[in-house]
């Protein structure tokens, strides 16, 4: 991850700059792979529509700060540069939020304190420590949506079964049909609780590994 | 970069931001407040078991509530719109200087009495409406809410199971003294119209809510005996 200012030709999206994309949704995902940002995961994938909110702040969050801090990054005083991170991250996270209060109100009081723990988001710091302070602008664009959607497609996955199992319902609407609970089937209280989260992760990762051999210590 | 950089650059950093925040917190404000506004009208038709969605809630709250007022700890009148009124504010003031809202709804004819109570859980503060059937002593629902009480203990006393319970349940006893209804850990005796059960793991924002219902009904103590004796 070298500045290529000398590259100034550099098309948008050169195969280069599509990997800064897609990598972070399947090899390099923060999730899977390094196993950032799992407290969030645990937290708010109860439901579907909680999980999609969280997403599309973390994608909106990731992409503004990677942009902001590589804009600043020649600007940037080494010895303070964490702190001027945390203060782009920190009012970038208030901004999201004073947004959803003002437009997603339900959504902003179920989110409560969550949206403030973006905040303290490894991913987000991470990438900003890693990448935005050596690139350019567009590349650092891309990574911070890359890792947030690799982020976000993981939350996604949590929500949906963990609403599914353990409400019967996906976005609030009754999806198992009234038969099924006749028949004798119950919803999975234990789905709801945060140890499940972990373990739907776990299954996930699991899966992953198994599609990606590349993935797999043999050490 | 010498520290006089760092310095100036770390200034700059602070008023740019407060500038950039400050500024869309006042834009935002007044849809924010709209929405706060709704929710509050939101859970004062919930105390009276009237479900209405956030869209719904002015109409609803229009069409229900008929009369709001201002009464004192004695139960007389004062000027003012109850609406506006912060109980946060309000319980900070000796007794005796308080704004107490009342509001008064018409439901098919019935009459019913919702006041606001606010008080103390274990994290923060914990609020909510509690509406009285026409003879001010029966509670006919009741509405909680809190800022930061812990998710599956204290945070139950908003959850309908924990609110259900306190329908039915009485504010004032057969001779006609105050009596609250108490949360009650380990489960209130079935027949005791004055006790809820407690929430489990949840001792301290249950009696939270237990000094709320009584500080805050207190209060209106003489104007429900006014009401009962006209």
């Amino acid at each position: 991850m070298s500045e290529n200012d000398n590259n100034q030709k550099e098309v948008l999206f050169s195969p280069k700059n599509k990997k800064l994309l897609t990598n972070p949704l399947g090899k390099d995902n923060p999730i899977n792979v390094q196993v950032l940002g799992i407290c969030s995961v645990l937290a708010i994938t109860v439901q579907l529509r909680t999980s999609i909110v969280m997403a599309i702040s973390v994608v909106a969050v990731m992409g503004l700060a990677n942009v902001i801090i590589s804009l600043l990054r020649k600007t940037i005083p080494p010895r303070i540069r964490i702190i001027v991170q945390l203060t782009v991250i920190a009012s970038l996270v208030i901004l999201v939020d004073q947004v959803l209060k003002a437009f997603v109100y339900d959504v902003s009081r179920q989110l409560s304190v969550f949206v403030g723990l973006i905040i303290t988001n490894c991913i987000i710091m991470g990438r900003l420590e890693a990448f935005a302070l050596q690139n350019k602008p567009w590349p650092s664009f891309l990574d911070g949506i890359g890792n947030a959607a690799g982020y976000a497609w993981v939350l996604l996955a949590v929500g949906f079964f963990r609403e599914l199992l353990g409400s019967g319902t996906l976005m609030g609407y009754n999806v198992i049909p009234g038969f099924m609970y006749e028949m004798g089937y119950e919803d999975n209280g234990f789905m709801i609780l945060p140890p499940m989260a972990l373990i739907t992760v776990g299954i996930i990762i699991w899966v992953h590994r198994y599609k990606d051999r590349d993935l797999i210590d043999i050490s | 970069m010498t520290n006089r950089y760092i310095f100036l650059y770390a200034s700059a950093m602070v008023v740019i931001v407060a500038l950039v925040l400050s500024g869309a917190a006042t834009l935002l404000r007044p849809m924010q407040e709209r929405n706060m506004r709704m929710e509050k009208m939101q859970n004062i038709l919930a105390a009276i078991d009237i479900p209405a969605s956030r869209d719904e809630a002015e109409a609803l709250f229009n069409q229900y509530i008929t009369v709001t007022k201002i009464v004192d700890h004695q139960g007389e009148e004062l000027e003012g719109d109850a609406f506006e009124v912060e109980l946060q504010d309000e319980n900070r003031k000796p007794v005796e200087e308080r704004q107490l809202p009342v509001f008064i709804a018409d439901v098919d004819g019935e009459t019913f009495y919702v006041v606001p109570v606010r008080g103390n859980g274990l994290w923060g503060p914990i609020w909510g409406y509690v509406g009285l059937e026409s003879d001010v002593k029966t509670i006919a629902g009741a509405n909680f809410d809190h800022s930061s009480e812990t998710p599956g203990l204290g945070a139950e006393i908003s959850g309908e199971s924990f609110e259900e319970q306190f329908k039915g349940k009485k504010i004032f006893d057969e001779d006609g003294d105050f009596r609250p209804v108490r949360v009650v850990k380990g489960g209130a005796p079935d027949d005791d119209p004055h006790a809820v059960d407690g929430i489990s793991g949840g001792t301290i924002t249950s009696n939270g809510v237990t000094d709320m219902l009584r500080n805050g009904l207190e209060v209106y103590k003489s104007y429900f005996e006014k009401i009962k004796s006209s």
